[in-house]
C-alpha cells in the first residue's frame, strides 16, 4: 500500500518516552512534516529527557534545550542566526509542552510571534506538567485529576477551565494557527508542511495523549485521540490569512466516550459529566460562529 | 564558542527490550499490508520488509511492504495491536 505519510524517520528508536507516549507521535510526524533541514529548540518538558541522556540523541536533526520561559526567545535568536549565515532554507521550530507554552513561555512565545520572526511553534499538549509528575497546567482540562487538584474526599478536581493557547494565538492575529492531534497524523503532516510554507511566525497546538498521566491503558492512546476530535472535547481547526476554518467531523459522540476510558476523570459523577459536555458544546457552537462571521 | 557538552550517539544503538511486560505477535495469514502499525507505533520499532515467504490473506499481499517488528525497540505498549483493523496482531505475554 502507498504510504500516507512521509517514510523517511527523523526521530529514532531507542528513546526513553513511556511505551504509548502521544508526545513521542507528535515529534514523528512533526518532523516527517518540516523535513531534514531543520533545527529544534526544546524547553523544559517531557522532550527534555525523551531523547536520551548524554551521550545519545534520538533526533537526527540539530536540538538545543533551553530553559522554561525562552522557547520562544531561542527560535527568534536562531532563525535570525540563521538567516545572517544565509541559511534561510532551514526551519526553525520549537517543541514545547503545554506547562512551558500556556504558562511559564507564554510571554517568549507572544513576544517571539509578535516579532514575526519566520518560526514554527509547536505546543505538544498532554494536559499538565507530566515530567516532573502531573502537576496542574493552565492547559489542563476542567474536572481533571492531578497531584495538584487531587480529588479526595473534598472532591478537589480541577474547577477551571483550559486555557487554550491556539485561541490565544488567533487573537493575536499569527498568520498560521492550527490545532492537530496524533489520531490524525495525516492532517497533522500537512498542516506542518503549510506551516513551513509559509514566511513568518505559526502556531501548531498538538493533543498529545499521555498514558500515566491521563490513567489511561498505553494501547488507546490513537483510539483516545481520535475520541477526543469526535467528541468535540478537541476540535480541529486552522487559522490562516484572518480566516478560521474548522473541521467537522462525520459522526460525533458524546463526552462520555471519551472521558470513560481515562482514570483522571474517573471521579466525575453524572451531573458533572453534563456541565462537561454543556462546555464542549457551547464552545463548538462559538467556534462555528467565528467561523461564519 | 564555549566548550559544551555534545551528543554524539544515536539512540537506536540502544536495545529496550526490557522495558516491555507483552510483545505484539503479527499474524501474517491476516495481514493486508496496510502498515497503519507503521503509521502509529511511537517508538520507530515496525519496519517496512519485502519478504515474500511471509504468510498473507491473499497472493497478491504478498509483494507488498509487510510489517516487522523490531523487538530490540519495541516497548509494548500495545498501539499496533488496538489499531490493527484486521485484528492481525495480538499481545503475547513475556515470560520473566
Amino acid at each position: 500500500m502507498p504510504l500516507t505519510i512521509p517514510r523517511e524517520e527523523l526521530m529514532l528508536q531507542g528513546h526513553t518516552a513511556c511505551a504509548g507516549c502521544g508526545a513521542t507521535l507528535s515529534m514523528r510526524y512533526v518532523l516527517k512534516g518540516a523535513g531534514e533541514k531543520s533545527a529544534v529548540a526544546i524547553p523544559a518538558c517531557c522532550w527534555a529527557v525523551i531523547p536520551g541522556e548524554f551521550p545519545y540523541t534520538a533526533l537526527k536533526v540539530p536540538l538545543i534545550y533551553t530553559t522554561f520561559a525562552s522557547a520562544g526567545a531561542s527560535i527568534s535568536g536562531l532563525r535570525e542566526g540563521l538567516d545572517a549565515q544565509g541559511k534561510e532554507d532551514y526551519t526553525v521550530l520549537a517543541f514545547a509542552g503545554d506547562g512551558g507554552t500556556a504558562d511559564i513561555g507564554l510571554q517568549g512565545l507572544s513576544a517571539a510571534m509578535e516579532r514575526g520572526h519566520n518560526v514554527l511553534y509547536v505546543m505538544y499538549d498532554n494536559e499538565a506538567y507530566m515530567n516532573t509528575g502531573i502537576q496542574r497546567s493552565g492547559s489542563t482540562p476542567y474536572g481533571a485529576w492531578t497531584t495538584t487538584t487531587p480529588v479526595g474526599s473534598k472532591r478537589d478536581y480541577k474547577r477551571e477551565n483550559k486555557k487554550v493557547v491556539a485561541d490565544l494565538m488567533i487573537a493575536q492575529n499569527v498568520p498560521y494557527v492550527a490545532t492537530a492531534t496524533i489520531g490524525f497524523p495525516e492532517d497533522l503532516e500537512r498542516k506542518v508542511a503549510i506551516a513551513k510554507s509559509i514566511k513568518g511566525p505559526k502556531f501548531i497546538q498538538i493533543l498529545s495523549p499521555c498514558p500515566p498521566g491521563w490513567y489511561y491503558n498505553s494501547a488507546d492512546t490513537v483510539k483516545i485521540s481520535k475520541l477526543a476530535v469526535e467528541t468535540k472535547v478537541f476540535p480541529l481547526y486552522e487559522y490562516r490569512d484572518g480566516k478560521l476554518k474548522v473541521y467537522k467531523p462525520a459522526k460525533t459522540l458524546p463526552v462520555s466516550e471519551y472521558l470513560s476510558l481515562q482514570g483522571r476523570f474517573a471521579h466525575l459523577r453524572e451531573d458533572e459529566v453534563e456541565e462537561v459536555q454543556k462546555a464542549v458544546d457551547e464552545r463548538w457552537e462559538s467556534l462555528l460562529k467565528k467561523e461564519q462571521s | 564558542m564555549p566548550i559544551v557538552p555534545v551528543t554524539y550517539l544515536s539512540s537506536s544503538t540502544r536495545v529496550m527490550s526490557s522495558w516491555r511486560t507483552s510483545r505484539p505477535v503479527i499474524d501474517y495469514s491476516k495481514c493486508t499490508r496496510c502498515s497503519i502499525c507503521w503509521k502509529f507505533c511511537p517508538d520507530v520499532a515496525i519496519d517496512l520488509i519485502t519478504d515474500v515467504s511471509l504468510g498473507a490473506p491473499n497472493d497478491r499481499f504478498k509483494a507488498l511492504e509487510a510489517p516487522s517488528i523490531d523487538y530490540d525497540h519495541c516497548k509494548g505498549c500495545g498501539i499496533c495491536a488496538t489499531e490493527c483493523p484486521f485484528d492481525a496482531i495480538e499481545m503475547v505475554r513475556e515470560e520473566i
